[in-house]
């Protein structure tokens, strides 16, 4: 506490000091070294030298400096003065959300790049630390927001993983948490599809995408009651089983999207304009991607048939049929393509679930997980005893440390939980695909044009809710 | 490992204590032997560093740890990922309290830049041979480390500098 109060004081007496220093009439340049981004600005080129930069690249591709040197292909180092470092974001609106990007240019290109981030951060690893296991899905749910259903999927695997109780989770509960994640996946693309139309002028795009995505959030909300940060995925099986008609809901979307994608095709796939707006733009190689830990349709669109699903299968993955769409140039028009037909793969599995979807419970009955049904509990006093203890203090989980990587929409989302025995995760760290992946942003731009820059940071389509957690 | 050295009572990687955590293989090299496991890890095929945090111990300290690993206060974990054998592993190093500092993994893997440096944000652990140790989630004028344990949480002080409240 004394810290604290230190603290206090201090910033007290500083604070007039800067006052009064920031009142005097000053000059630009005099005002920049007082923002709080302070050393993370982009240095100027006087600062940076074409060592530094040939570094950069050189670690990315596994080479030497001097390798690197002979590639050829870097940007020459030229005069300061022929350079300008603008800003784009936080407020720019293609930055979807609070992405910051300090680039380099010389006329229309693309120098350097410094993503920068922490707009959105609330310190969500924290306040993980004081929730119980139960409470945890409602705060990893708002992390990457358009993924709510895999954010909660990997945190009860680990927390089922911490308990033992992995192969205990009853059939029709794994089943549904396939389809919700598959639906999920479904609804996030959508978006993309709505946001990357938006950013490229495709207007009407924008329209057509939240329409579809707005089918598929009708069909969250009947399930779970809420379109957004369900918290319906917890350790231990889902919050409640699928309502009556959850079929037909399901039937109508399959109905629906198909075509509704193949007008996609006509508006944008097969359309010059498109492709001479995302062909070429933002390449990365294999190599590239790999190196920078990129995951998801990023390191598909490079050639790489990774994805976790069909890799290293969860759940029931092992049992469905379904392709891995990979591009070939790992360009942003790849990456929308492969977004797309991964609609359609989901759609694929979809319809596999409904087929094999059992009846059974849909959480597991462990006392110590699972709060008894409100019936019970007039009843029972060994119920009202669980209820208790599990809304008041929370199950135990055993010490130990775990971590669980799945597909999210995005890439590897992975959850690592350290426990100490006690009904709260000691540490609780998530693996966000986003974060991962914005480090390729300056790989992409390096030397295209400014405007190819917009289409980049959609191509990648972060989301900064889970980038800053 | 060559068959004759190899005794399965003490399992260890390049010299390093091994342990099963449910299923998952962990590896707990020393700050000294971190960097060159590393390096021979990627050389058998783990080439992707998906993820890399940090964990306060400083309320833990009894944690189980196989023999001769020290506990310290810090732990630097990283996941490691072998794309071509599909299989995952992951290392955890142990960083004193007096000296929280370990080599930088960004030469053989770049992509554990921005999680190097959420670490030295959230826990003041300093990776040597980093290109770029500043803050990355919280304002560059923040004191303290908000996920170290010691850590207060609740009314904290604003500390925006334009803050005149």
């Amino acid at each position: 506490m004394s810290t604290t109060e230190e603290e206090v004081t201090e910033v007290a007496i500083d604070e007039p000091d800067v006052a009064t220093s920031e009142a005097e009439p000053s000059s630009y340049a005099v005002f920049i070294p007082n923002t709080d981004e302070g050393a993370q600005l982009l240095k100027p080129r006087s600062q940076t030298t074409a060592r530094e930069l040939m570094r950069e690249v050189g670690s990315v591709l596994r080479m030497s400096e001097a390798e690197a040197a002979q590639l050829g292909d870097l940007p020459e180092d030229p005069e300061e003065d022929q350079t300008m470092i603008i800003n784009m974001g936080p407020q720019h609106p293609s930055t979807h959300g609070v992405l910051r990007l300090m680039l380099e240019m010389q006329g229309e290109e693309v120098l350097r790049c410094k993503p920068i981030i922490g707009y959105l951060h609330t310190g969500m690893e924290k306040t993980a630390e004081s929730l119980t296991y139960m409470q945890g899905g409602t705060n990893v749910t708002r992390m990457d927001y358009l993924s709510p259903f895999n954010n909660e999927l990997v945190f009860s695997m680990a927390t089922e993983a911490l308990l033992g109780i992995t192969d205990e989770i009853p059939e029709r509960a794994v089943w549904i948490r396939m389809l919700m994640s598959e639906l999920n996946r479904m609804s996030s693309h959508l978006l993309f599809m709505a946001t990357n139309g938006m950013d490229l002028g495709a207007v009407s795009m924008m329209i057509y995408g939240w329409r579809e995505r707005e089918e598929v959030l009708r069909f969250f909300q009947e399930v779970t009651g809420l379109r957004m940060n369900h918290n319906y995925i917890r350790p231990g099986g889902v919050a409640a089983d699928l309502p009556a008609g959850w079929r037909d809901g399901v039937l109508r979307l399959l109905e629906l999207i198909p075509p509704r994608l193949d007008e996609y095709d006509i508006l944008m796939t097969g359309q010059p304009i498109w492709r001479e707006r995302l062909q070429g733009v933002g390449v990365i190689t294999p190599n590239e991607a790999l190196a920078l830990g990129a995951t998801g349709p990023i390191v598909r669109s490079t050639g790489v048939p990774w994805d976790l699903r069909r890799d290293m299968p969860y759940m029931k993955y092992d049992e469905m049929e379904f392709d891995v769409i990979v591009g070939s140039y790992g360009d942003a028009f790849d990456r929308y393509a492969i977004r797309l037909a991964e609609i359609r793969e989901s759609m694929k599995i979809v319809r596999q679930i409904l087929e094999a979807m059992p009846e059974g419970d849909y959480r597991i009955q462990d006392k110590k997980v699972t709060p008894p049904p409100r019936a019970r509990i007039d009843e029972s006093m060994e119920a009202l005893i669980h209820h208790f203890k599990i809304f008041t203090e929370g199950f135990k989980v055993p010490e130990g440390e775990v971590y669980v990587g799945i597909e999210s929409p995005r890439g590897e989302v992975g959850c690592y939980i350290a426990s100490d025995g006690s009904p709260t995760p000691y540490r609780m760290h998530m693996r966000d695909a986003s974060f991962t992946n914005i480090q390729c942003l300056p790989h992409m731009m390096r030397g295209g044009l400014v405007a190819d820059a917009v289409a980049v940071i959609s191509s990648v389509d972060p989301v900064l809710g889970g980038v800053d957690r | 490992m060559d068959d004759t050295a190899e005794a399965p009572d003490t399992p260890d990687i390049h010299g390093c204590p091994v342990t099963d955590s449910h299923g998952q293989e962990v590896i707990h090299p020393s700050r000294e032997q971190y960097l060159d496991v590393a390096k021979a890890l990627a050389d058998e095929g783990y080439t992707m560093a998906l993820d890399l945090c940090g964990v306060d111990y400083l309320q833990h300290m009894n944690r189980p740890l196989p023999d001769g690993v020290v506990p310290e206060r810090f732990e630097v974990v990283v996941q490691l990922l072998d794309i071509a054998n599909r299989r995952r592993t992951r290392l955890r190093v142990q960083v004193p309290e007096s000296d929280p500092v370990v080599a930088s993994l960004f030469d053989l893997h770049p992509g554990t830049e921005a999680p190097e440096r959420e670490t030295y944000d959230m826990f003041g652990i300093e990776f040597d041979g980093h290109p770029d140790l500043t803050r990355i989630l919280m304002p560059e004028d923040w004191d303290g480390h908000p996920l170290r344990k010691d850590y207060g949480i609740g009314s904290i002080p604003v500390q925006f500098k334009e803050a005149n409240a």
